[in-house]
């Protein structure tokens, strides 16, 4: 059974596709990161599967619980982070634990325990008495996600956790989302930006207008845009044929003097590292002097664009 | 990293989550408890919400008062007053509006949805915590009137049913502000939405005036209206003359108001912010 089964799901606002048959499986205990520019249908499909809308077609499953048939039962599993930080801004961080807490009927000594493990795990110990009004961004954002986590859910969804945060907070925000996937929770988190997708999920899902456009863990999506390129500069261009020769064996294409050059060429290698020693010893071996060796990694930026021809940030066409 | 299998020891018994009167009334108690904590940290805005009907009870009494004159009252107060109350705790109901267009925009009835919690205890705990602020209103608003001569007429059961009949009304409207507050949404709309119609309703009733001094098509509309039925129970209660039918009427209003818009409400909650 997985964490979270979801298939063709479809939900429209008038004119609106935002879900367009959406499929989206999330193995238990991992993090799961749906990366999609703006609209692409990422608040939606935490909706639906949060319980908080219903879809027009389509299934979806939280911890086996349908989340159509069954909401009140999912609701006993799952935490949610909006993208907006709902917290009660006139109650103090410990008040605003507390409250979710009552919400689940804990036993009075409990209600008081578990905020106050929370705000301790969250760093929040000093700010526990202060009104959540006078809070930064990062500590709001980190109240928030402290308040979905009372009832330990086995399934976290966070919708853009880190939008808006500074760079330290975001950082800081990470590590809690690392810590709780170490500890077995399922994670789904919704981001715009990839890096972070790159950093956290162990799988990635891409949508774009309703749908998912790709799948895998950062290293496959990267692989599907032909993957790293390495690109070596020889000193003496006689040396140019021998250099290709000997790099040919870890390359995954043709070896190819860049354009213009005679001593500088490029070739696509399998991602995931290792191969910069390689490319080195093999060209030393060969007796290729080698003047400089550097390796490509695409980013995410570049898988999106390669995928729908547009940036994950602007919406503007790039080429065809 | 790799996919973990340890299970997560969830606080809460997913085969069994709450449900039944019981903790539908424990939840609907919390959140009527978070608004209430919320009241005394926001002054201003108490202070500014009974200005209002303590300017409305001087302004009145002090403008009109020496002008207009009602068959069978010897003061205009012991006449206006009681219309002032009925529309201050009806203009009252307008911070549920309000309060859930802001809830509903932060994102906080979001969160309350996705928690296994009755859908209904949300809505009941607002309304009945806009009841608690719309009494402490109305009580300072009593006291001012005092101040200004106005005197219950009959006993103080009377004057206390008088109260009462105001609240229950004050907390039926206080249903179809919820229903207008999840209906709009933003927050600046609702404060407009939420008020707007109740001058009509408020001021073509008999709350100021005798209705028998307006227009044809007006009066027709102003004997009709449950504003004019409720205020004409509430002064004659508060004045010690018999409301006759018009009590009962005005509770049956009430409870009518309170029983269709709570479903409506309760039921654009459960779907509700498509
Ligand atoms: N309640 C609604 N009413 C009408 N249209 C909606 C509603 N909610 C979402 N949409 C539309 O559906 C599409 C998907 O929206 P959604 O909020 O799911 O996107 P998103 O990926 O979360 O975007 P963002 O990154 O901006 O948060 C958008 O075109 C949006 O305008
Ligand atoms: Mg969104």
């Amino acid at each position: 059974m997985h964490a979270i089964e979801a298939h063709g799901l479809t939900k429209t606002f008038g004119e609106t596709r935002a879900l367009d048959g959406l499929d989206l499986v999330v193995p238990r205990g991992s993090i799961v990161g749906v990366l999609g520019p703006n609209g692409a249908g990422k608040t939606t499909a935490v909706r639906v599967l949060t319980t908080l809308l219903r879809p027009d077609g389509g299934t979806a499953h939280v911890d086996g619980i349908d989340v159509v048939a069954d909401p009140r039962r999912v609701r006993t599993r799952i935490g949610l982070t909006g993208q907006y930080a709902a917290v009660e801004e006139r109650l103090t961080g410990r008040e605003n634990l507390e409250l979710v807490a009552r919400y689940f009927h804990l036993p009075p000594d409990r209600i008081r325990g578990r905020a106050a493990e929370l705000l301790e795990r969250f760093d929040l110990v000093e700010a526990a008495d202060r009104q959540a009004n006078g809070y930064s961004g990062g500590m709001r954002r980190r109240l928030d996600i402290a308040m979905s986590l009372i009832a330990k859910p086995s399934v976290l969804f966070l919708d853009e956790p880190t939008t808006g945060l500074d760079p330290r907070s975001r950082l800081g925000m990470w590590d809690v989302i690392e810590e709780l996937g170490n500890e077995g929770t399922t994670v789904l988190l919704t981001t715009q930006y990839l890096e972070e997708a790159d950093a956290l999920a162990d799988s990635i899902t891409v949508i774009d207008r309703g749908t998912k456009i790709a799948e895998g863990t950062a290293d496959e999506l990267k692989d599907q845009i032909g993957g790293d390129r390495i690109r070596v500069s020889i000193a003496d261009p006689a040396n140019a044929e021998r250099a290709k020769a000997a790099l040919a064996p870890l390359a995954t294409g043709p070896v190819e003097l860049d354009a213009g050059s005679t001593t500088t060429m490029s070739a696509p290698i399998r991602a995931g590292g290792g191969v910069v020693p390689q490319a080195i010893r093999a060209l030393d071996d060969a007796g290729a002097d080698v003047l400089d060796v550097e390796v490509r990694r695409p980013t995410l930026d570049d898988v999106f664009l390669t995928l729908t021809g547009r940036r994950a940030d602007t919406d503007t066409e790039v080429g065809a | 990293m790799t996919a973990t299998e340890t299970p997560i020891d969830t606080l809460i018994d997913v085969d069994a989550p709450p449900s039944g009167i019981g903790p539908a009334l424990a939840d609907a108690w919390t959140e009527a408890r978070r608004h209430l904590m919320v009241i005394p940290r926001n002054p201003e805005l108490l202070v500014f919400s009974t200005i209002q009907p303590v300017m409305f009870v001087l302004l009145f009494n002090y403008v009109f008062g020496g002008s207009i004159q009602i068959p069978g009252f010897d003061s205009y107060e012991q006449y206006l007053m009681p219309g002032i109350f009925a529309q201050t705790v009806v203009f009252g109901s307008s911070f549920t509006a309000v309060g859930i267009a802001e809830d509903l925009s932060r994102g906080l009835i979001d969160r309350l949805r996705s928690l296994p919690i009755a859908q209904s205890s949300v809505l009941v705990g607002r309304t009945l915590s806009d009841l608690v602020r719309n009494a402490f209103t109305f009580v300072v608003m009593l006291a001012v009137a005092f101040l200004v001569g106005f005197r219950f007429g009959g006993s103080l059961l009377g004057a206390l049913g008088a109260t009462a009949l105001l609240l229950f009304f004050s907390y039926s409207f206080s249903w179809i502000q919820a229903f207008i507050g999840l209906s709009i949404g933003s927050v600046e709309a609702a404060q407009s939405a939420g008020f707007i119609w109740m001058f009509p309703l408020t001021f073509v009733s008999s709350a100021f005036i005798s209705t028998d001094t307006l227009p044809g098509w007006l009066q027709a509309f102003a004997d009709v209206n449950p504003f004019t039925v409720l205020t004409n129970a509430a002064r004659a209660l508060y004045n010690g003359n018999d409301p006759g039918n018009e009590l009962w009427l005005a509770i049956a209003w009430a409870t009518g108001i309170t029983v269709v818009f709570s479903t409506l409400a309760i039921r654009k909650f459960a779907r509700a912010t498509g």
